[in-house]
Order: structure tokens, then C-alpha cells, then sequence
């Protein structure tokens, strides 16, 4: 098939500029890498593989300063996903993924094939899916246009996953205008494997076959990835052609047949890829250059849904539901048996050849003969300038904001209204929970646990993200991100074993974005440390904007937790009266960023508190033995709302109430947001021992009582409401705000 | 007694089926492919929840085509226990053995929350260890679960004893007069949307569908003949 560009045209025209490509990239390959001006279809290959998206190129120098060791990890960053040994010879999977350009123009499609994306990653390592969670973004709930993509996103993440099996178990959902024109849609997923069947995307060994297996290829999504490595603006906000379309019947029959191959058949499999951002092309190169080997592959074998695709389309297109596997020589003809048994397509596209080439037939001819090299290992780096912006170093200078709460129950009811407060259960209620019953505590508590079938264990699981403490002091609000998704995996009764992440930013060649990311990646980075939760892997989605305004950062943390005993998970929620309710961590005038501040001025301001890592690491040590030993009956962390909601929560949909001696707070300090603090409750015969453990990090400040009134006594307010109605408010506002108003 | 878990492509609670009454109950059970054409040597059959093809066409329009299909007809009409949650409901309807459909819910959303139930008949092989009219609770999990039938065929099925559960207090997703689950008029094949087989273990907080499974194994049956 003819090229639609010679390459003396394409040196001319420059049509890779519009595909991300700047003109230095594509001078050094054709003169430093190639030694001759690329084609048409090597030139697109280049710019999906050097695009941000599968390079990296501009975060790859923030992204080495996460420590992503420790005795526990198995495989780090790299692979489809990251593997953590939790003993008897069994492995945790798990990986997030952002899904926020398809999302955004497409909230439906956009999600559900985020959720295929990130469930592919997982089964490619020879893990089955066992629980998915998200982290959505919306702007305010006050326009239509977020209602829409709201209900959207919601449906396709459910439909997608419900139809797969694998239960929503926990996640996170906020509003904010930051992110009108901009809705972040990121996915992370878990898997239960043994560690023996660990896979690699690999492809090596001279002559064995790179099969195709799993959806045919049509010409959906292509160009992907460089579509999620550009600013967004009114003209592309209809890019819906680079918008992928999922199947979740198809991916589930893809899945079974795909570890049914992994886990029976581990002699014929060298290794296996996802096809997820730049299609065949990432897949192939990436296994290439893994098991540094040379590849050659027929496109025309290639199985296709559309006539006439040309070889660029073929090789980028972003069709859901393939995968990529390359098979020992002369069983390719067993892997085709068990996939035709799903009825699914698995065919031999090429061979694993001597030297490095990589090289593509179509159509008679060749029309890409490169080094692998040059598609995964030789993308220039780019040095990316930093700048602090004005509003921090302003803000700094400025005294902290000191809100007045004249009517402490009145702040309390509104807040649990805000919509980043309220009840979510009218979203996660679309999400099936329960499938593969090993859910243990689902969506609406600190963490979602399943237990390990056939065992004694049980996994804690969380999303969390806060752009505003991020937007504000990047370096403390990624430090809080870690802490916050610790709490709530300690919350559970779980020891924190590692994570993933989501780094969500504007676009990284405004410097003072790349500041941003660089501070606040280096705050995540000296929490993971503290708190011995290294980063196995990620993603990262810059060029978050919509027409020159970027989104706050929002780096998204996804923690997995390990509970030994099962039967010591601890609920969020109180138990029985008489209990003694204990406020672990120090209260301070937070509220640079805080509900409140965003609830009262409308908007957040001001510069954030450094938090003091080794103690909020050594309290939770302690909580956690204490947990583990089962002294403790409830636990609860204290996040958008601080106390106030946090004590709400912990009575909603139970019979009981509290009476709380708070004299040492403040009204506005009921609803500071001071990180790394959780409400606990203990039964009476607990208390001697659990003071002993906790010291003065846990500060007695009432009981539990069989009212269902929340009754607190503040140095300068009384708050005395009934748990009923604070509930009812809680519950309704979410429903309500929905509910289109034209 | 022997049973059958029937694993349609895209079935995905079939695991959920197999271990509530293999690990919980203790009985003996065996994942069988829709691909098989005999079910001889089974007692009884459990058609599991999921996403049988993907729901194309109509949520269970297509399973009730696949070869195991005539074998578990054949299991129904010889009196046989047919069991179907949630998408295995749909499919006993989309077979004729079971009488009326499942629409699309009302709110049009996939709803997934415990609801409250009544045990309207504890006469049959499946409920016979509840009490008459007792409430319990169990698990929905569906988008299709509004029970449909014209008013001569309620009238019918109630007039039978075929409702064998109904919502109580709320009724989630529009099924006529609240009906969770009927079965056929010989009561030995039961569909309900509601999922017991996620209620039988104390740790996942709820064991009310325990019983069900335990009335099964306690009333038993005769095998087929071929």
C-alpha cells in the first residue's frame, strides 16, 4: 500500500508536529537514530511511542525519586502492574490508571475502557482481578454538564466491571470548578495470583511466535495517546475518534482464556503484553525491547473489523480487548485451541528474529525497518524548567486564614451537605460490591477489605487524591496523600504494604506546573519512605487543561493494606454504647484548603502546615498493634470535614450517639483538617491497655451512648444534634444535586 | 446429592454458586460447560448470575440457545431441583420454565444494596427450612430485575403459591405486585433476583440465604435417567 506522505514530503509538511512530535525529535531520528528520513508509518510509530503517555520523556527524572523497593516487592514499576508478596507464596497485584482525556470528551466509553485498560494490566501478570476501585473528579455539581458526565462515568464504570465479575469495592469522588473542562477518571485495580505464575511482557527466543489474541482491530482510539498528551481546547473537546469503545463480554472471555493459558500451560508462554495506549506498536516494541530481541511482523494477518486499514492505523489503533503473547515455537497451535474454546481469535502475526530489528510487512511491502532501541530506550529525556509560582510564595508571606463559626451545628450540617462530603451510596450503588463474595467491607468506609479465599487473610484498599492541599503547598499536600491513604488502610485494621499512583497535572512546559509536580512527587516520595509504602506502579496524565486552565494537581494515591486475621477487620463505624471514643493525632489550625474554607469563602486560599511524618507513621504503628491485638472496636480517619464529620459518620446507620468533651477545641477547629488523625472507639475493658499503647498520641474524649444524639461540649459552643437528621442531610444532598434544575 | 453449576460464557457469580454450597454446605458440586449436551448424574442444577453473553439481545436471550439448555429442560420436567439467580432468573424465563420476564429496573440504573424480603411460601424444596412470612434480607445485584407478567398470569401465579419471594418495604426496581423470586407450578424450579448464594457466611455480614441452600440438600432428589 502506498505511504499518504513520502518522506520528503513529511520533512517538508511537518504533519507530526500535530501528532506531538516536536521538529528536534524528529531531526535526531532521522539523523542520530535512523541516518535517513523516517516514513510515513515509522514517523507515527515514533511519535506514539515517544509521546509522553508511553515515554514518560518529561516526568521520567520526578518519577526516580519514589522509592519502589522493599523486602515485600516483587516487581516494581515497569511491568503491566506491581507484584507485593503477602506470604504462603501468594502475590497482590495491583495498578491504577487514568482515564481523563476519553473521559472527558466521552464519559461513558471513556470510563468503562479505563477499567478494561487497567484490568488487563492486572491479568497480564497472571493475576485474576479480584477488586477495582476509582477516583473521580467532576467540577461542581451546579451545571448540567457535570450532572451528565457524572452519570456517565458512573454507568460506564459500572457496566464494564459488572459485566466482568470483579467487584467496585471502594473509591473516591469529589467536586471542584478546577475540574469543569477537565474530569479526572482514574482506575486502579487488584489481583490475587501465586507467585510462581508471574508473568513478564517479554518477547525473546529466535523463531517463537508473537501471536495477536482477543478483539479484532478497527479504527478506534487511534492516536490515543498523543491525544492524552495535549492540552485540551474547544476545538478538540470533540476528539471522539481518538475515543476507545470497550466490551466487557469480550474482555471477561479474554481473561479466562488469557490465565487459563498463564496458569495451566506455563511451558508454552514466554511472555504477554496488554495492548492498551498505542496499540500494537507499544506492545510489540515494549516486549522486544524487554527480552532485547528483534521482530518481524505481518500486519496483513493482523485481524481486522474495517477493510483498508492502512499499516499506520493498524499499528495505533487503541482497539479494546487484545492482548499480545509471544509463544514458544510449536505451540501455537495449542494456544489457538484454547482461545478458538472462547471463541476468540489468536493468531501467529510474526517471529522473534536474530538482531534488533523491528521490522513490519503490509501489503507486499516493508513499511517500517528500525531499531527496537529507537521506539522504547532511545526517547530523549526532556529537561523541563521549574518555577515556583507567585500564589505560593504570596501565600506564605500571608497570616493564615482563622474562620469564625458563630453557629457550630449549623457549619456541621451544611458541611455534611458539600457534595465532596455526602453520601455517595446513589453512585456506588450502581457498582456491584459483593460479586466473587469476598467482599469484606464495601464501598462508604475508610477502605474496601476482601479476604483471601483458603486463607486467614484479608486486603484493605483505598484511593485518595486532594488537589486543593496539592494546588496550595505541593510538597505537603503530596506528603498528606500518603497519609491520608495510610489512615485509611490502618483504619481497617490493615498494615500498609505499598502503592500505586495517578500523577494528575496541567501541562508540565509551564514551568510553574512542573514545579508543582516536581515538589509535590518529592513530598509523596519522602512519605512513601516514612511510612515504608514504596510506589510499585503508576502512571502519570499531564496536560490536564481546558483552554489555558489547569486542573489543581492531583496526584491520586492508590494504598493496598495486608490483615493477617480476617476476623480482626475493624469497622468504621461505632459498635456499642459505653465504648470510650478516643481522637488519635493532635488537632491544629488547619484549614488552608479545608471544606470549610471552600464552604465559607467559596474558594481555598493560603499555605499549608508541614506534618511531622515519623510521629503520624509511629501512632499508627501503635493503633495498628492495638488493632491487631483486638482491642479496638471502631475506627474511623478524619479527612474533608475533619472531626465534626468524621464523628457524624461514625454513628450514621447505627442506633447510637455520643457525648464528647471537646473543651480543648475550638468551634472552627471541630472541622480543621489537620492530616493523619482518626476517631476510635474502645470498649471499657480495653481502655487500661490501649491508653498504655497509645500514650498521650490518643486523647480520651468521651463515650458512646444509646441516644443517637451527637453531643459535644467545644471551649466556645455546644453542639447537641439529632444523628437521624444529620443523616437524612447527608444522604439527600448528593440525589438532590444531581437531579437536573432545567 | 450431585449438582450442577452451569458456567455460560460470561457467567460470573458461578464461583459464588459453587462455593456456597461446596465450601459452606458441604456439597457436591461440579462447574458444567454450557457446552455440554447431558446433565446425567446430576441431581440438581444451578444456573448462576453474571453477564451470560455479554446480555446481548435481552439479558439470558441467548444462554437459553446454548446445548446444556435442553438437558436442564429435560431436569425441570422430570421434577428435578432448577435453581437461577439474578441472570439465571432471566434465563428460566427466557426458556418458558418459568413463566413472565425481567425488565429493565425503573430507575434504569444497575442497582447493587441488601434488600428486605418476605418468605411468601415455605413449602417448597428450596425455602423449606424459613418461616412462613419470615423476613430476611438478601443481596440484589442488577440492572433487569423488574418482574413483568399480565395480570391473568399473576393472578395464577399467585393463586399457586408461585411467589416464593417478595420485596418488603421498598420494592427496588418496579417488578408487579414487589415479586423477588416464583417458581413453576410443580415448585421444583425457583428463579429469584435476589442473590442468596452471597448470604451464607457470617464474615461477609449476612447468612439469611444459608438456608436456602440447606433446604436443597436437605429435601434432595432422584437422579436422571438417560
Amino acid at each position: 500500500m502506498k505511504q499518504a506522505m513520502t518522506p520528503e514530503e513529511i520533512k517538508e509538511k511537518k504533519p507530526y508536529l500535530d501528532w506531538s512530535l516536536s521538529e528536534d525529535e524528529y531531526n535526531y531520528i532521522s539523523e542520530k537514530l535512523l541516518g535517513r528520513l523516517p516514513n510515513y508509518t515509522e514517523t507515527g510509530l515514533f511519535s506514539a511511542m515517544w509521546s509522553e503517555h508511553c515515554s514518560y520523556k518529561k516526568s521520567k527524572p520526578v518519577l526516580r525519586l519514589f522509592p519502589n523497593k522493599n523486602a515485600r516487592v516483587l516487581q516494581g514499576p515497569g511491568e503491566g502492574a506491581g507484584v507485593v508478596d503477602i506470604d504462603d507464596g501468594q502475590a497482590v497485584v495491583f495498578k491504577a490508571e487514568s482515564h481523563n482525556h476519553p473521559t472527558t470528551v466521552e464519559p461513558y466509553q471513556g470510563a468503562a475502557t479505563g477499567i478494561g485498560g487497567i484490568l488487563r494490566d492486572i491479568f497480564s501478570m497472571g493475576a485474576r482481578p479480584v477488586a477495582s476501585l476509582d477516583s473521580l473528579h467532576f467540577g461542581e455539581l451546579d451545571n448540567n454538564t457535570t450532572r451528565m458526565k457524572v452519570t456517565g462515568t458512573v454507568r460506564g464504570i459500572g457496566d464494564y466491571g459488572n459485566c466482568m465479575g470483579i467487584p467496585t469495592v471502594a473509591g473516591e469522588t469529589t467536586f471542584d470548578p478546577c475540574y469543569q473542562g477537565n474530569v479526572l477518571c482514574n482506575a486502579m485495580s487488584v489481583g490475587l495470583m501465586d507467585q510462581k505464575d508471574i508473568q513478564k511482557g517479554k518477547a525473546a527466543g529466535i523463531g517463537n511466535a508473537v501471536m495477536y489474541v482477543g478483539a479484532k482491530t478497527g479504527r478506534d482510539g487511534i492516536h490515543g495517546a498523543t491525544f492524552a498528551s495535549a492540552d485540551f481546547s474547544d476545538e478538540n473537546a470533540t476528539q471522539r475518534s481518538a475515543v476507545q469503545v470497550g466490551d466487557p463480554f469480550m474482555e471477561k472471555l479474554l481473561l479466562e482464556a488469557c490465565l487459563e493459558v498463564i496458569t495451566k500451560h506455563p511451558d508454552w508462554l514466554v511472555g504477554i503484553q496488554d495492548m492498551g495506549a498505542a496499540g500494537i506498536v507499544s506492545s510489540s516494541a515494549e516486549m522486544a525491547s524487554e527480552g532485547k530481541s528483534g521482530m518481524e511482523l505481518d500486519l496483513d494477518l493482523v485481524p481486522q473489523r474495517e477493510t483498508g486499514m492502512s499499516a499506520y492505523e493498524i499499528m495505533l489503533s487503541e482497539s479494546q480487548e487484545r492482548m499480545l503473547l509471544c509463544v514458544n515455537k510449536g505451540h501455537e497451535e495449542d494456544v489457538k485451541k484454547i482461545f478458538d474454546d472462547y471463541d476468540l481469535d489468536a493468531v501467529t502475526i510474526g517471529r522473534i528474529t536474530a538482531g534488533h530489528q523491528y521490522v513490519l510487512h503490509h501489503d507486499g511491502q516493508v513499511v517500517c525497518d528500525i531499531p527496537v532501541a529507537s521506539l522504547t530506550d532511545d526517547v530523549l529525556e526532556e529537561a523541563s524548567e521549574e518555577k515556583k509560582p507567585a500564589r505560593i510564595t504570596k501565600a506564605e508571606g500571608q497570616p493564615a486564614w482563622r474562620p469564625q463559626i458563630t453557629n457550630a451545628e449549623e457549619a456541621l450540617r451544611r458541611l455534611l451537605q458539600q457534595s465532596t462530603v455526602a453520601d455517595k451510596q446513589c453512585l456506588y450503588q450502581q457498582y456491584d460490591s459483593q460479586v466473587r463474595t469476598c467482599t469484606v467491607v464495601g464501598p462508604g468506609s475508610d477502605a474496601g477489605v476482601i479476604r483471601v479465599r483458603g486463607t486467614k487473610k484479608g486486603l484493605a484498599m483505598t484511593t485518595d487524591g486532594n488537589g486543593r492541599f496539592v494546588y496550595l503547598s505541593p510538597k505537603v499536600g503530596g506528603k498528606i496523600a500518603l497519609v491520608e491513604a495510610a489512615c485509611n488502610i490502618v483504619a481497617a485494621g490493615a498494615e500498609p504494604l505499598a502503592i500505586t499512583d495517578c500523577l494528575n497535572y496541567g501541562d508540565p512546559n509551564d514551568p510553574e506546573i512542573f514545579w508543582e509536580l516536581h515538589q509535590s512527587v518529592q513530598g509523596m516520595a519522602d512519605a512513601c519512605r516514612a511510612l515504608d509504602t514504596p510506589v510499585i506502579s503508576g502512571n502519570v496524565s499531564l496536560y490536564n487543561e481546558n483552554n489555558g486552565h489547569a486542573i489543581h494537581p492531583t496526584p491520586m494515591v492508590g494504598m493496598v493494606g495486608l490483615i493477617k486475621d480476617i476476623d480482626r477487620v475493624v469497622p468504621s463505624f461505632a459498635q456499642h454504647a459505653g465504648d470510650h471514643v478516643y481522637l488519635i493525632g493532635k488537632t491544629a489550625d488547619d484549614f488552608a484548603g479545608s471544606e470549610l474554607q471552600k464552604m465559607v469563602q467559596g474558594d481555598i486560599s493560603g499555605a499549608l502546615n508541614d506534618v511531622d511524618l515519623d510521629r503520624i507513621h509511629d501512632n499508627l504503628r501503635h493503633l495498628l498493634s492495638e488493632m491487631q491485638a483486638g482491642h479496638v472496636a471502631s475506627a474511623h480517619d478524619l479527612s474533608e470535614g475533619g472531626l465534626g464529620v468524621a464523628l457524624s459518620e461514625t454513628l450514621f446507620k447505627t442506633d447510637l450517639g455520643m457525648d464528647l468533651d471537646l473543651r480543648d477545641l475550638t468551634a472552627a477547629q471541630l472541622f480543621s483538617e489537620t492530616p493523619g488523625r482518626l476517631v476510635v472507639t474502645v470498649p471499657e475493658e480495653q481502655v487500661a491497655v490501649f491508653e498504655k499503647s497509645l500514650g498521650d498520641n490518643a486523647k480520651h474524649i468521651g463515650t458512646v451512648t444509646n441516644t443517637h444524639w451527637l453531643e459535644a461540649h467545644l471551649a466556645d459552643a455546644e453542639v447537641n444534634q439529632n444523628v437521624t437528621e444529620l443523616q437524612r442531610l447527608w444522604e439527600e444532598a448528593l440525589p438532590c444535586q444531581l437531579k437536573s434544575k432545567d | 446429592m450431585k449438582i450442577a453449576v452451569i458456567v455460560f460464557p460470561g457467567s460470573n457469580c458461578d464461583i459464588d454458586i459453587y462455593e456456597a454450597l461446596s465450601s459452606v454446605c458441604g456439597a457436591d458440586v461440579d462447574y458444567v460447560s454450557h457446552k455440554q449436551a447431558s446433565l446425567a448424574g446430576y441431581d440438581a442444577v444451578m444456573l448462576p448470575g453474571g453477564f451470560s453473553y455479554g446480555d446481548y439481545l435481552r439479558a439470558g436471550a441467548i444462554a437459553r440457545f446454548a446445548p446444556v439448555m435442553k438437558a436442564v429442560v429435560k431436569m425441570a420436567h422430570a421434577g428435578q431441583p432448577v435453581f437461577g439467580t439474578c441472570n439465571g432468573f432471566q434465563i428460566l424465563t427466557e426458556a418458558g420454565l418459568l413463566p413472565g420476564g425481567l425488565k429493565r429496573n425503573d430507575s434504569q440504573q444497575f442497582i447493587c444494596k441488601t434488600v428486605p424480603l418476605e418468605v411468601v411460601n415455605n413449602q417448597t424444596l428450596f425455602t423449606s427450612q424459613y418461616q412462613e412470612h419470615e423476613r430476611i434480607a438478601l443481596p440484589i445485584a442488577h440492572a433487569d430485575g423488574s418482574y413483568y407478567a399480565d395480570q391473568a398470569t399473576l393472578d395464577e401465579l399467585e393463586a399457586n403459591h408461585q411467589v416464593v419471594f417478595r420485596y418488603a418495604e421498598e420494592n427496588p426496581n418496579g417488578s408487579l405486585r414487589n415479586i423477588a423470586g416464583i417458581t413453576n407450578r410443580q415448585g421444583n424450579v425457583l428463579g429469584m433476583m435476589p442473590h442468596p448464594e452471597r448470604a451464607v457466611e457470617a464474615i461477609l455480614g449476612n447468612t439469611d440465604g444459608r438456608r436456602l441452600f440447606e433446604s436443597l440438600l436437605a429435601n434432595g432428589s432422584v437422579k436422571v435417567e438417560e
